[in-house]
């Protein structure tokens, strides 16, 4: 359990949250968290449309597509609770935004490579799917994985209140994945190209990390003793 | 006095069960088989001397594939008779893909036609194919293959070894879902590229839908001028396209009479199509292509 002490103790040592506090960097943090939970699940219907050209679209292609994007996201968010645990900070925050757009843009300028090689080397489209989709989909989702449990942290100021606005977070962020599915299985797909799409959630993660550093202010520099002494026992 | 008050409640019990037993749809077709499919369950059906394969009988999808029990050999539907129309730009073929095997139909009969051609079948659900050898006589033999698998998979891999057909059919189109990635542009290359030079594709498409537009110029993008094909009383529309240019309507009367008594038996009237087929435009030219980037299909239906 030594994880699950060094949070709390964390939690204790740097008990004041790791921003400044205003309604404003709350509504930005959780206007962030929203359009990550809408691009995660854009980029992943988008995804079936990616493969199918060379898997076509049978039911093992999302099942490969399903598994890589929900195991990225598991390992997000455990990698981003760690990361949480060390000197959080917007930074770090808007860093995330920063990488899973850059992480994205294999999808749209390698995807055709990777997929060639795939289909000569694996034959059976089963394997060739599931390989493709984790070269191409497992970074980006497992970054903008990181985003949810880095959120919590940053708005969270005390423990009563920690439920509360994990919950909002999820709120917020699932809410955003629910309208990121119908927005691009109804409607993006009928007016833009694929790589249109991907342009788009691109410059929204971008935007986000903009949004992140013009609001988002670390407070004073006392809380990182605190947060360096959870570091070394978090590391495995 | 309980007693007495049970009795016409298990009457009435009784009489609704016998009710349900005779709704409608049961009354009118026998359910001889259900076959569990990854995709969608596969049912077949008996009414009036025909056997029928149908998907989603529960929102009253259409029939897949019928066959006609007194004369099997007789085709049912005018889309799969109509497919036959390829045979007037090329009447020998000796390599055929058929995509989409439904009952089995259309292999069957190009089996039976040409015993020496060399036929591949492409579907993608095995429980069709099931249903297919157990139902509706479908066999393969030596020179007749059914492949459980994507037709865009099988096609870019035979792309890729060189493989040419000259005989294609598509016909993977049915039930609820279209296949996006069978619509677009590059597949329809795909298949442009296993072509032989004198090989004929037979594609099955929308007809009554917004869809019809955008198909059309996606043909017409990938093999230029094509024959387009429809039958008066028959709400399909087929699309005859070549490699290398079409032969001139002039040409196609002769092997629609050489091949009319061969056809025959099928319920095909070959020399009826002919005059049907025409490459005069009628739909938008200016709709836009469809491609692996916009492939919007189910949302145009």
């Amino acid at each position: 359990m030594p994880a699950a002490s060094t949070s709390s103790q964390s939690l204790s040592v740097a008990s004041a949250a790791p921003i400044e506090h205003t309604p404003y960097t709350r509504l930005v943090i959780l206007c962030v968290a929203f359009l990550n939970g809408f691009a995660i699940m854009s980029i992943e219907l988008l995804g079936g449309r990616v493969l199918a050209p060379y898997f076509g679209s049978s039911v093992h292609v999302w099942g490969s597509i399903i598994t890589v994007f929900m195991l990225s996201l598991s390992l997000g968010y455990l990698w981003g609770g760690r990361l949480s645990l060390r000197r959080p900070g917007p930074r770090v925050y808007a860093s995330f935004f920063v990488l899973a757009a850059v992480l994205c843009l294999p999808i749209i300028f390698l995807a055709d490579a990777v997929m060639t090689t795939i289909f000569v080397a694996v034959e059976d489209p089963r394997y060739g799917s599931l390989l493709t989709a984790m070269l191409l989909y497992f970074l980006p989702i497992c970054v903008m994985g990181m985003v949810s449990p880095y959120s919590v942290r940053l708005l969270v100021s005390s423990k009563e209140h920690s439920g509360g606005v994990a919950g909002m977070l999820y709120f917020v962020s699932t809410l955003g994945s629910a309208l990121g599915t119908l927005g691009t299985s109804f409607y993006f797909v009928l007016w833009f190209d694929i790589n249109t799409v991907m342009w788009g959630c691109v410059a929204a993660l971008l935007l986000c990390a903009c949004a992140v550093m013009l609001t988002c202010r670390s407070p004073a520099p006392e809380s990182d003793a605190g947060a360096m002494a959870a570091t070394s026992e978090v590391s495995p | 006095m309980k007693k007495a008050a049970m009795i016409p409640g298990a009457m009435a019990v009784a009489v609704l069960m016998f009710a349900m037993t005779m709704t409608p749809t049961h009354a009118q077709r026998e359910i001889i088989h259900e076959e569990r499919s990854q995709y969608r369950d596969v049912v077949v059906t008996e009414f009036n001397g025909q056997r029928c394969m149908l998907f989603n009988v529960h929102r009253g999808d259409m029939n897949q594939t019928c066959m006609d029990l007194r004369d099997p050999k007789r085709l049912v539907f005018n889309y799969t008779k109509m497919s036959f129309a390829g045979l007037l730009l090329n009447p020998e073929p000796r390599r055929i893909l058929v995509a989409g095997l439904g009952g089995g139909t259309i292999p069957m009969a190009m089996r039976d036609l040409f015993p020496e051609a060399t036929i591949d079948v492409l579907e993608v659900d095995q429980a069709v194919m099931n249903v297919a050898e157990e139902f509706f006589g479908f066999r393969e033999d030596d020179a007749m293959t059914a492949h459980i698998v994507d037709a865009r998979v099988f096609i870019k891999r035979a792309g890729l070894r060189g493989e040419q057909y000259d005989y294609i059919v598509l016909d993977a189109f049915s039930g609820e879902y279209i296949p996006e990635h069978l619509l677009s542009k590059e597949f329809l290359e795909e298949v442009r590229a296993i072509l032989t030079p004198d090989g004929v594709v037979v594609a099955n498409t929308f007809s009554s839908s917004r869809l019809y537009d955008y198909e059309s110029v996606t043909y017409q993008a990938v093999f230029g001028e094509f024959y387009n094909f429809k039958l008066p009383g028959s709400g399909n529309r087929l699309i005859l396209a070549t490699r290398e240019g079409l032969p001139p309507p002039g040409e196609l009367r002769s092997p629609a009479r050489e091949l009319y008594d061969a056809l025959e038996p099928y319920g095909v009237n070959l020399l009826e199509y002919p005059p049907r087929l025409t490459t005069r435009p009628d739909w938008d030219t200016s709709t836009r292509i469809l491609t692996d980037q916009y492939s919007p299909a189910n949302l145009l239906n």
